[in-house]
């Protein structure tokens, strides 16, 4: 048992590490999808490593009136983002976390980052700090009621909420194409864009005081802190990417008792579908215009809405289906 | 049998403080306080005891209602809420040692705080609806008292007003419950109450008196308008108590007769609890998180994890009436967790919120700010609070809100249409109240604790003695413990819910490792606090070390960037209702029918623009404004009767006479 706990504890480390170390090339390749369909050059597809090895290098520059909280907050913010990034099945969903905690605590990993996040934007005491954590807390009022939504429905389809368990349904049952399931992938999306500060919701490419959300948060940053806060942002790209493959898209994934051979194959599939979900959101993004702050509710209401349609055709079908 | 001794002893302390502090002036008023920590510990360790080896003490007194007596029982439940309570007391009464002797102690606090403190313990160890009413009663006066005690200010003396009258509509709600339960026999010890459980149309009704009597008392909306005048308006530290554990015993009430005298109980019981739960956590946090005050947000926080608590009170009966004793039990547990666990933040919060008081003089968010420099000490404890409060992991607040949404998630499996369509909108208000509470936390800490000071006052803060940092500090440590153990808790409560709900949740060995807290079993639902917490521990300590041997460790202290444009006035910061706006927008039109207005002088007058914002109570408006008027309108109709000459009198008295006749004739 001591063995086999000390194997998978190096399998986790493993998968934390790739996890992170495969996260800027995610956001190089959204960022070339997007320059190459404006028929534009685009920085190198490695640009996202060279600008943290740059932050890492750069001194850091902290304001007279932020606090030890604004200082810590980078690295509390990246680490929970990284074990909220791990917990999430990539290649096998037989790792140590998958036993560890749900895809509730999942959810509320991310919301104490975000909250971290909000509060060291609020720190330094500036207007622009105080703008972005307002509407970030907003936007996650009216994002994670979808979010709950959507995990009530995969919790009905499988009987279980560890993301684990609801992979292995989705993989023995693959033709379990279901309506409800498909309204909870389009919620999940929006809920995704949402949280990710994508474009609609928010561009992660402009400092435009009226449309900042995320980066009006950031703004203070600089230096290590910055490159921080910047990884932890790619981690979150790819894992609500991951999410969405790991519940829609499982097929390749190595199960609970696969040897090695079986978790390379799962790592070449999910590194691949990662790549590809990243291209789609480059497309998808230069393809819609970002919305005013206050059309968001409308957006976001769509993932609840669909959410809701989800769990209810989930209730409806269930007596015929399972 | 000795731990009702023991407790009866301290109960008795406690009284005899409460009467020595009449008697004394001045400085050995501050004796009360350690008095009481005293008696609390002593309680709290009877409690203990009887929570932990199952050693249920009885007791009879010839005293109380002639030929009933008064009958006295501590078991598991009442054992677990003593737990809370005297927690909650030992924690306030610490904090009250720290009071300045020459200025803070006043004659009409302090000797009322122990009667406060033994009251609430004497509604747990009640064993007949008569000790239970006046015990309760005792609780509300003194509350009352304890509100009041500022009364030159016009404030606390409406707070005060609106207050007793809820609490009189209150206790008059659970006399017809116990009514009900005693039944045309007139039973009125809780055995013999149990042994004849009232019909199901009695039960019905008392089940509505329950949820108006106890309801009222924990702000359960609509019945929740007095709970933020009131508790702010006592002392911080009394806030703390009302706030943290007096909601707990209304809870302790309804417990005590929905699951323990009333019988089994029919599926539909379960709706009026969820659906008030429900309402009254997304509305209790929606006045929150737009009010400027900070106690006045911490109370209607409180209102919101009453209607938590509710709920998974409503899902537990649900369940227990479909025979579904495993998923009771895990919404019980999220109940009783929960109320432990708010206890402690929530005494934490309001005791954070005293200290801001005592530094600055002032609760109004908009005056505050940057308060972690000054007060660095409470602003780590506050920020704990805060966190466990707004529901995220690794603390206490999270364990329980997990172990309710798992209970959520199993309601589709109840048969009735009602329950489980109702379940998804239940799990997405909760939802919404998680993420509206942590918006409302990081509005209150960022605007009173984060930025720069708003006021001198705020810039002249310094922090608190010693003695109250313990009390917050010791409060600060049970959240963080409370997170990473909280399976360890849910064991300890195994008792009560086999007593209750017919089953306890998995054992502790079940799961991957002896911390996991599983709902259901483990390959089900699983959440393993320690090993969440020491992935992210160890990932930030790998990320500090390697950052730092990365990268330039240099740090420059600079003026703050702003895009450039930096202001030095603190007033161009965001505040607390700047910060809602964004909510208020999207939640608070309909809610409140909120309206802005921005009247703007024409172009080269010098006259300020004025902004101002609407809103509109629509439950204060309906519930409380429109009865209080129709009184009044009533009472000055009536007021005429008190001018009449000698012979109208008389004509009435003899009317009345004969009135009287008639109907003692008509009836024999």
């Amino acid at each position: 048992m001591t063995g086999d706990l000390v194997v998978q504890f190096l399998a986790q480390g493993a998968q934390m590490t790739f996890v992170l170390l495969i996260a800027p090339l995610a956001v190089g390749i959204v960022r070339r999808v997007k320059a190459r369909l404006m028929r534009r050059q685009g920085p190198p597809l490695l640009q996202a490593y060279f600008d943290l090895a740059k932050l890492l290098r750069k001194e850091s520059v902290i304001a007279e009136t932020a606090s030890w909280l604004f200082r810590s907050a980078p690295y509390l913010i990246f680490a929970l983002t990284w074990v909220a990034a791990a917990l999430v099945p990539s290649f096998a969903s037989g790792l140590m976390f998958n036993w560890a905690a749900d895809v509730v605590a999942l959810v509320a990993l991310l919301g104490a980052a975000r909250a971290l996040l909000a509060l060291a934007g609020m720190d330094v005491g500036t207007s622009f700090g105080g703008i972005g954590s307002s509407r970030e807390m907003m936007i996650a009022t009216l994002a994670e009621p979808a979010m709950m939504l959507i995990v009530l429905t995969l919790a009905i389809a499988a009987g279980t909420t560890r993301l684990a368990g609801v992979a292995d349904f989705f993989i023995a049952e693959p033709f379990a194409v279901r309506v409800s399931l498909a309204l909870s992938l389009i919620a999940l999306i929006i809920v995704a864009l949402a949280e990710n500060a994508r474009i609609p919701v928010d561009n992660p490419a402009t400092h435009l005081e009226l449309t900042m959300v995320h980066e009006a948060m950031v703004l203070e940053y600089s230096g290590r802190h910055l490159a921080l806060i910047e990884a932890a942002s790619h981690l979150k790209l790819v894992l609500y990417i991951s999410l969405l493959i790991c519940l829609f898209a499982p097929f390749g994934m190595a199960p609970a008792n696969a040897g090695v051979a079986g978790w390379a194959i799962g790592l070449a599939a999910w590194s691949v579908k990662l790549l590809i979900g990243a291209a789609l959101l480059g497309v998808w993004e230069i393809s819609i215009a970002k919305m005013r702050v206050f059309r968001l509710p409308d957006f976001v209401g769509i993932a609840f809405v669909f959410g809701f349609l989800a769990i209810l055709l989930a209730f409806l079908t269930r007596g015929v289906l399972a | 049998m000795p731990g009702l001794y023991a407790s009866g002893a301290a109960l008795g302390a406690l009284a005899a403080t409460a009467l020595l502090a009449t008697l004394v002036r001045g400085g050995a008023l501050a004796l009360v306080y350690p008095l009481c920590a005293v008696a609390a510990i002593v309680l709290g360790a009877v409690d203990l005891h009887v929570l932990l080896t199952g050693a249920e003490a009885t007791a009879q007194l010839p005293i109380g209602l002639p030929t009933v007596g008064l009958h006295l029982r501590l078991d598991a439940l009442s054992a677990f809420f003593g737990i809370v309570i005297n927690g909650g007391v030992l924690a306030a009464s610490v904090y009250g040692m720290g009071f300045d002797r020459a200025k803070e102690l006043t004659p009409r606090v302090e000797p009322l705080f122990p009667l406060f403190a033994a009251a609430m313990n004497l509604v747990l160890i009640a064993d007949d609806a008569y000790a239970f009413l006046f015990s309760w009663e005792l609780m509300s006066l003194a509350s009352w008292a304890l509100v009041v005690a500022r009364h030159t200010d016009p404030e606390s003396r409406r707070a005060a007003h609106v207050y007793l009258v809820m609490a009189a509509i209150g206790t008059m709600a659970l006399l017809f419950a116990f009514g009900g339960l005693a039944g045309p026999a007139g039973g009125y010890a809780f055995d013999t109450i149990r042994a004849h459980p009232p019909g199901p149309a009695v039960a019905a009704l008392v089940l509505a008196a329950a949820l108006v009597g106890c309801g009222s008392k924990g702000g359960l909306v609509p019945l929740h308008a007095w709970l933020p005048l009131a508790h702010p308006a006592a002392p911080s530290h009394v806030s703390a108590l009302m706030s943290g554990v007096m909601t707990k015993v209304a809870i302790y009430g309804f417990v005590r007769i929905a699951f323990d005298l009333l019988g089994p109980p029919a599926w539909w019981w379960a709706l009026p609890p969820i659906i008030l739960g429900a309402l009254t956590a997304v509305l209790g946090l929606l006045y929150a998180v737009l009010d400027r005050d900070l106690k006045r947000v911490l109370a209607y926080s409180t209102i919101e994890n009453v209607g938590v608590i509710f709920v998974a009170l409503g899902l537990a009966l649900a369940f227990r009436a479909n025979g579904q004793h495993e998923a009771a039990a895990v919404a019980m547990a999220a109940a009783l967790l929960h109320v432990l666990n708010h206890s402690w933040f929530k005494s934490l919060l309001f005791l954070g919120a005293g200290a801001v008081l005592h530094a600055t003089g002032r609760r109004d968010l908009d005056g505050l700010g940057g308060l972690i420099h000054r007060m660095p000490r409470t602003a780590v404890f506050f920020l704990v609070g805060a966190l466990a409060a707004s529901a995220l992991p690794p603390l206490n607040g999270f364990v329980s809100e997990w172990l309710l949404f798992q209970a959520v998630i199993a309601a589709p499996a109840l048969p009735q249409a009602a329950l489980h369509f109702a379940s998804p909108a239940i799990g997405a208000m909760l939802a919404l109240a998680a993420a509206l509470a942590a918006a409302c936390f990081v509005r209150v800490y960022g605007t009173a604790f984060l930025g720069r000071p708003r006021s001198v006052e705020a810039n002249q803060a310094h922090d608190v003695p010693l003695v109250q940092q313990i009390a917050m500090g010791g409060l600060a440590l049970l959240c963080i413990l409370g997170g990473l153990l909280g399976s360890l808790l849910a064991m300890a409560l195994a008792p009560i819910l086999v007593d209750l709900v017919g089953a306890a949740l998995p054992p502790a060995g079940s799961g991957p490792t002896v911390f996991a807290l599983i709902a259901f079993d483990p390959a089900r639902s699983v959440y393993d606090a320690p090993v969440i917490a020491f992935f992210v521990a160890i990932a930030s300590l790998t990320t500090v070390l390697v950052v730092h041997r990365l990268s330039a460790r240099r740090t420059r202290r600079g003026p703050a960037w702003d895009c450039g444009f930096p202001d030095p006035s603190p007033a161009t910061q965001y505040t607390a209702s700047s910060f809602a706006q964004p909510l208020r927008r999207v939640y608070g039109t309909a809610a409140f029918a909120a309206r802005e207005t921005v009247v703007m002088p024409p172009p080269g007058d010098t006259r300020p623009a004025r902004f101002s914002v609407v809103l509109v109570d629509h439950v204060w408006q309906a519930l409380y404004a429109a009865p209080g008027r129709a009184v009044l309108g009533l009472s000055e109709r009536l007021n005429t009767l008190q001018f009449l000459s000698i012979r109208r009198y008389l004509v009435l008295m003899f009317a009345a006479l004969v009135i009287l006749l008639a109907i003692a004739a008509v009836t024999t």
